[in-house]
């Protein structure tokens, strides 16, 4: 391993413009002739629009135009993926226009565009519009909104239900139940959750009427999939017409996936108007805009035999949609759900029914981890509860019913294959790692200080590297989910790569030059990586699922691969010898058995400065693309271990230690993969602690609609992270790699709510929702079946 | 936010001045609740007078055996006043815990008294100590002063100008943070002073207030035992999402006997 190679914790290219604030977001993208939106939004959750009066707002100082859903000409938000229903009816997909025709369905959903040459005067014009609204009640809870005689967000949509969608083997379920010596049962709320990054979105749409391009700035994770979704669907606009930019991106967490009324909406206006217009996200914005996550209701049952071996898994979820549908809202609590029930065990029967709801709230979709949390979530917690039960060990229930690594490639009884892993090996490191053997003594050193010292543990799967396109496809995709990667040489032998991924944190413009550099035996200084437009990718579906080194990865090293056959042949030329026998290694071609050699920097001047040159074999220059579509799903794994220290007097819940033991294939940068299994295990920690999105029952309102309410997890919330790999390879993409940026958030909140509930066992306590705040855990603790002993 | 005229008055009686000649003023101190609220458009006072400009607002000095702090000084001058850390260093102390440190670099103790936030940590201390605050018209009591959720003695066209705090002979001050906003879900600041204990609550009703419970409870025994054996109904206490009013009853005898055991 050289210093900057794959392995190497190579400092991060791109942080010294991040670091010294030399970053380009999209509100740092200012256009000349630039006017500025702002968009008017509902104050109910549910509402027909009876009259708007734009007259006032269209003769404000500034204002140059004034639109309602009236003016609006053009399609509507599509979704990328359509699921069945049990009885073969495709899910109900209601239209999602940018703008509200007649009535609003959220609080925040869009009700007026105003244009005007600045933000200040958009805001104050958007003031004078007067609206009529006729309220109507709203459905807000996950729970009841499938009962009858709720409102109902959508008429086709009766009792509020989009789809109602099942996976596996029903009857092979209840015959294992019929048999079972035990069955354990749980009922969990999976939160609804902010995801607040740190930028909000913002979107510049520009129109040239020299050429008749439109180009849109915007804070994406996907600009060629907002390209596909807003030129195709929702605004007519060829791709050769359209271009997207998505620059730097302040974190996206999954929020910055989906195609949003903004960006088609001052893309449109700017088409309309012949004047560029910028629209920026206030925090409150984004608290009522942004697709949130998770909000999962669920009751599951788990069949053993008399040993606490698992005989059948059966699962009945209710998934919160939102008002509308977001982008790919409809895979996250199927496909990225229900196929991850069989976590790491065997247990042979699954049954999962997920129906999933329209309420009157912000849409939810794909956030850090999208599904598989929410199984993760379920699966530990009934493991841990079926262990209280089988008066059995938490460790020894999992081993015995883990796939043995002999296993692989492992069918489970859900759709996936697994293709590699060794469960035993990630328990073992954090058993070790954590100290687990030696944590009663622990728990009765804390006693002493009156405190209640608890651990938990979560074994878990996932499946990213998305994804496999004849798939998807047949579960309902309606896109492929390959990835491009290109590589240009240049001359003098530096080399730029094209990547359709995107990096909005994760460091690839780091770990791709390592990778690349690592193989063309190249300075990684004369590296450099490039994504985020259109006009310079080939093609790309961006950054999502943990996929940008499985898939872009794989792209980049399958195009690589085409550079080094074609700069063997330029090599084989000038060495006038066998392409057959010209080796490739360390930046240096040769001749096998001679001493012969060239260097990779005289091939690439020689493919562009073609002198000598094989020109009737082979064309000049050196660049290649390749599209890289993966055989299967990527299925990081491992075992995370938290241990924490209650406070009876409080309920505050401090986590002493916290343990992660990932499995994530191939690493290239390790600094870069800790970075990322903190950042995720931060955001569970937020989940598990902190982190509640909660409406009005009545009202719709969104109470914790600012950071003074919705607590974001921060730096001192936090313990020291004890990671490590433990890695098995991906068998099917040629680096190897798994991926690495949902497992934090996936593995981390069973461990840490088992733990808290392992703290307070001693008091008969058996359960806590998330999160696991001070009131809950106080609250937990007065109402516990067992007091505390008198101090 | 909407357009307003801005004044900076270099004296406190120019202050009066210009609240009185303009019809919708309001004064802004360090604008840690004002300005936010002005950027939400929940207010649009014709005038802001900036008081940052008054240099005999600022500032910290030993006056009678106590401190005086002028109303203009930050949270983190506060904190870092060798005179308020060696005098009352349980003040100091809760300067330092106040928000964050862009907070306590702008926000000012006089801002945050004439505010009466039900979760600001100031009015805890004031009431606390036993202070009296100084304005441009009048000394009030302590114990006078504070009236109600963002209410209090203060009259239309009244600037705090010093708060005046005598030295107890202990003090301490906890408080059970928000754990988003890092506002007090409940603080409690106890004192021993000459006049006997005096202890005061913040967070838990609609503004500051002396817990008699208390009082009695460490007037016998100024021991954190006494203070936590101190158990209150949950009657008249908030209730929000992160804290139910017996739940904040509770942590009044918890952050009492906390700020008992850390008095000094």
């Amino acid at each position: 391993m050289t210093a900057t190679g794959i392995g190497a914790s190579v400092k991060r290219k791109e942080d010294f413009r991040f670091l010294t604030g030399r970053g380009t977001y999209t509100d740092d993208i200012n256009r000349p002739g630039q006017s500025h939106a702002y968009i008017l939004r509902s104050p109910h959750a549910h509402a027909e629009i009876v009259k708007i009066d734009t007259a006032a707002a269209q003769s404000s100082p500034g204002v140059i135009a004034v639109f309602t859903g009236a003016d609006y000409d053009k399609g509507g938000l599509p979704a990328g993926w359509q699921i069945h229903s049990k009885d073969g009816s495709p899910m109900v997909e209601p239209p999602h226009f940018p703008l509200c025709k007649d009535r609003v369905r959220h609080v925040g959903d869009q009700v007026a565009l105003v244009i005007a040459e600045t933000y200040a005067e958009a805001k104050d014009a958007a003031e004078k519009i007067d609206v009529t609204y006729k309220e109507l009640p709203a459905i807000i809870s996950t729970a009841d909104a499938d009962k009858p005689g709720k409102p109902q967000v959508w008429a086709d949509a009766k009792n509020n239900v989009c789809y109602d969608w099942h996976l596996g083997d029903k009857a092979a379920t209840e015959a294992a139940f019929a048999k079972a010596h035990h069955v354990t049962k749980i009922d969990l709320v999976n939160q609804r959750l902010v995801p607040n990054a740190m930028e909000p979105r913002a979107a510049v749409g520009d129109y040239d009427r020299a050429t008749g391009e439109y180009t849109l700035y915007t804070t994406s994770q996907n600009p060629h999939v907002i390209r596909l979704l807003m030129g195709a669907f929702v605004l007519q606009i060829p791709e050769h017409k359209l271009r997207v930019v998505a620059p730097d991106v302040g974190g996206g967490f999954g929020s910055k996936i989906f195609h949003y009324a903004e960006e088609a909406l001052v893309t449109w206006a700017a088409g309309k108007l012949h004047r560029p217009i910028k629209w920026t996200a206030e925090r409150s914005e984004s608290f009522l805009t942004d697709a949130q996550g998770r909000d999962h209701v669920s009751h599951a049952e788990l069949a053993m035999d008399k040993d606490g071996k698992f005989l059948a898994l059966r699962v009945s979820t209710i998934a919160n949609m939102g008002a509308y549908l977001s982008t790919f809202a409809p895979c996250v609590p199927t496909y990225l759900y229900a196929t991850l029930l069989a976590g790491v065990y065997t247990t042979p029967a699954i049954y999962a029914e997920v129906k999933a709801v329209f309420t009157n709230t912000v849409v939810v979709d794909a956030y850090r981890g999208a599904g598989r949390p929410e199984a993760t979530y379920l699966l530990e917690r009934l493991v841990d509860k079926a262990a209280r039960e089988m008066k059995m060990d938490r460790v020894e229930i999992r081993r015995k019913n883990f796939i043995s690594r002999e296993a692989f490639p492992y069918q489970t009884p859900v759709a996936l294959q697994y293709d590699s892993g060794d469960y035993d090996a990630t328990l073992d490191g954090a058993l070790k790692a954590s100290d687990w053997a030696g944590f009663e003594s622990r728990r009765a050193e804390a006693r002493k200080r009156g405190k209640l010292r608890g651990i938990g543990i979560s074994t878990y799967i996932e499946a990213c590297g998305i994804a496999p396109s004849a798939v998807v496809g047949s579960l309902g995709a309606r896109a492929g989910l390959y990835e491009c990667g290109s590589i240009r040489v240049h001359p003098t032998g530096s080399v730029t790569v094209f990547t359709g991924t995107h990096s909005h944190g994760q460091g690839h413009e780091t770990t791709f030059a390592q990778l690349v550099s690592d193989t063309l035996g190249i300075s990684i200084d004369s590296v450099e990586v490039s994504h985020g437009d259109t006009n310079k990718i080939p093609f790309g579906m961006g950054t999502y699922g943990s996929r940008s080194l499985a898939v872009g990865g794989s792209a980049i090293v399958k195009a690589m691969d085409k550079i080094i056959a074609k700069a063997k042949r330029i090599a084989a030329h000038l060495m006038e010898a066998s392409v057959a026998d010209v080796e490739f290694k360390n930046g240096t071609f040769t001749v096998a058995g001679t001493d012969k050699s060239v260097p990779f920097g005289t091939v690439a001047l020689t493919a562009y400065v073609p002198h000598n040159y094989p020109i009737t074999e082979l064309e000049p220059g050196l660049e290649e693309t390749a599209f890289y579509d993966p055989l299967n799903f990527t299925y990081p794994g491992g075992c995370h271990i938290c241990e924490v220290e209650l406070d009876p007097d409080t309920g505050v819940t401090k986590i002493v230690n916290f343990t992660a033991v990932d499995d994530v294939g191939r690493v290239i940068n390790p600094m870069i993969v800790e970075g990322q299994v903190h950042g995720g295990v931060a955001q569970g920690i937020g989940q598990a602690l902190l982190e509640s999105c909660v409406y009005d029952e009545q009202s719709g309102q969104l109470l914790t609609g600012s950071l003074m309410d919705y607590c974001m997890p921060r730096a001192d919330d936090l313990p020291n992270f004890k990671v490590a790999t433990q890695s098995t390879m991906c068998t099917h993409n040629p680096i190897g790699a798994k991926g690495v940026g949902e497992v934090g958030a996936i593995g981390s909140p069973p461990a840490i709510i088992n733990a808290v509930i392992d703290a307070l066992s001693p008091l008969g306590v058996q359960d806590i929702s998330m999160p696991a705040t001070p009131l809950k855990v106080w609250q937990a603790i007065q109402s516990a079946p067992a007091k505390m002993a008198a101090e | 936010m909407h357009d307003f005229g801005y004044h900076r008055p270099a004296s406190v009686a120019d202050v009066a001045g210009l609240l009185a000649s303009k019809g919708e003023a309001k004064v802004v101190a360090g604008g840690m609740t004002l300005i936010p609220t002005l950027k939400q458009r929940l207010a649009s006072p014709s005038d802001l007078v900036d008081l940052a400009g008054i240099a005999e607002l600022k500032g910290v000095k030993a006056e009678g055996g106590g401190i005086t702090i002028g109303a203009m000084t930050t949270h983190a001058e506060v904190h870092r006043s060798a005179e308020v850390q060696k005098t009352i260093p349980a003040l100091a102390q809760l300067a330092g815990g106040i928000g964050d440190p862009q907070v306590r670099n702008r926000g000012t103790i006089g801002g945050s008294v004439a505010n009466s936030d039900p979760a600001a940590d100031y009015p805890a201390a004031v009431l606390g100590l036993g202070a009296t605050i100084r304005t441009n018209k009048r000394e009030i009591k302590a114990d006078d002063f504070f009236k109600g959720m963002f209410e209090t003695a203060l009259q239309d066209g009244e600037i705090i100008t010093a708060i005046h705090f005598p030295k107890p002979e202990k003090a301490g001050y906890s408080k059970f943070p928000n754990p988003a906003s890092r506002y007090a879900i409940v603080g409690v600041f106890v004192a021993r002073t000459a006049g006997g204990v005096r202890a005061a609550v913040t967070g838990a009703g609609p503004c500051a207030f002396r817990s008699k419970e208390l009082e009695s409870a460490l007037g016998g025994s100024f021991t954190p035992e006494a203070a936590k054996a101190v158990k209150l109904g949950a009657d008249g206490f908030n209730t929000d999402l992160h804290a139910t009013a017996a739940y904040r009853a509770h942590l009044i005898s918890v952050m009492a006997a906390r700020a008992v055991a850390a008095a000094s």
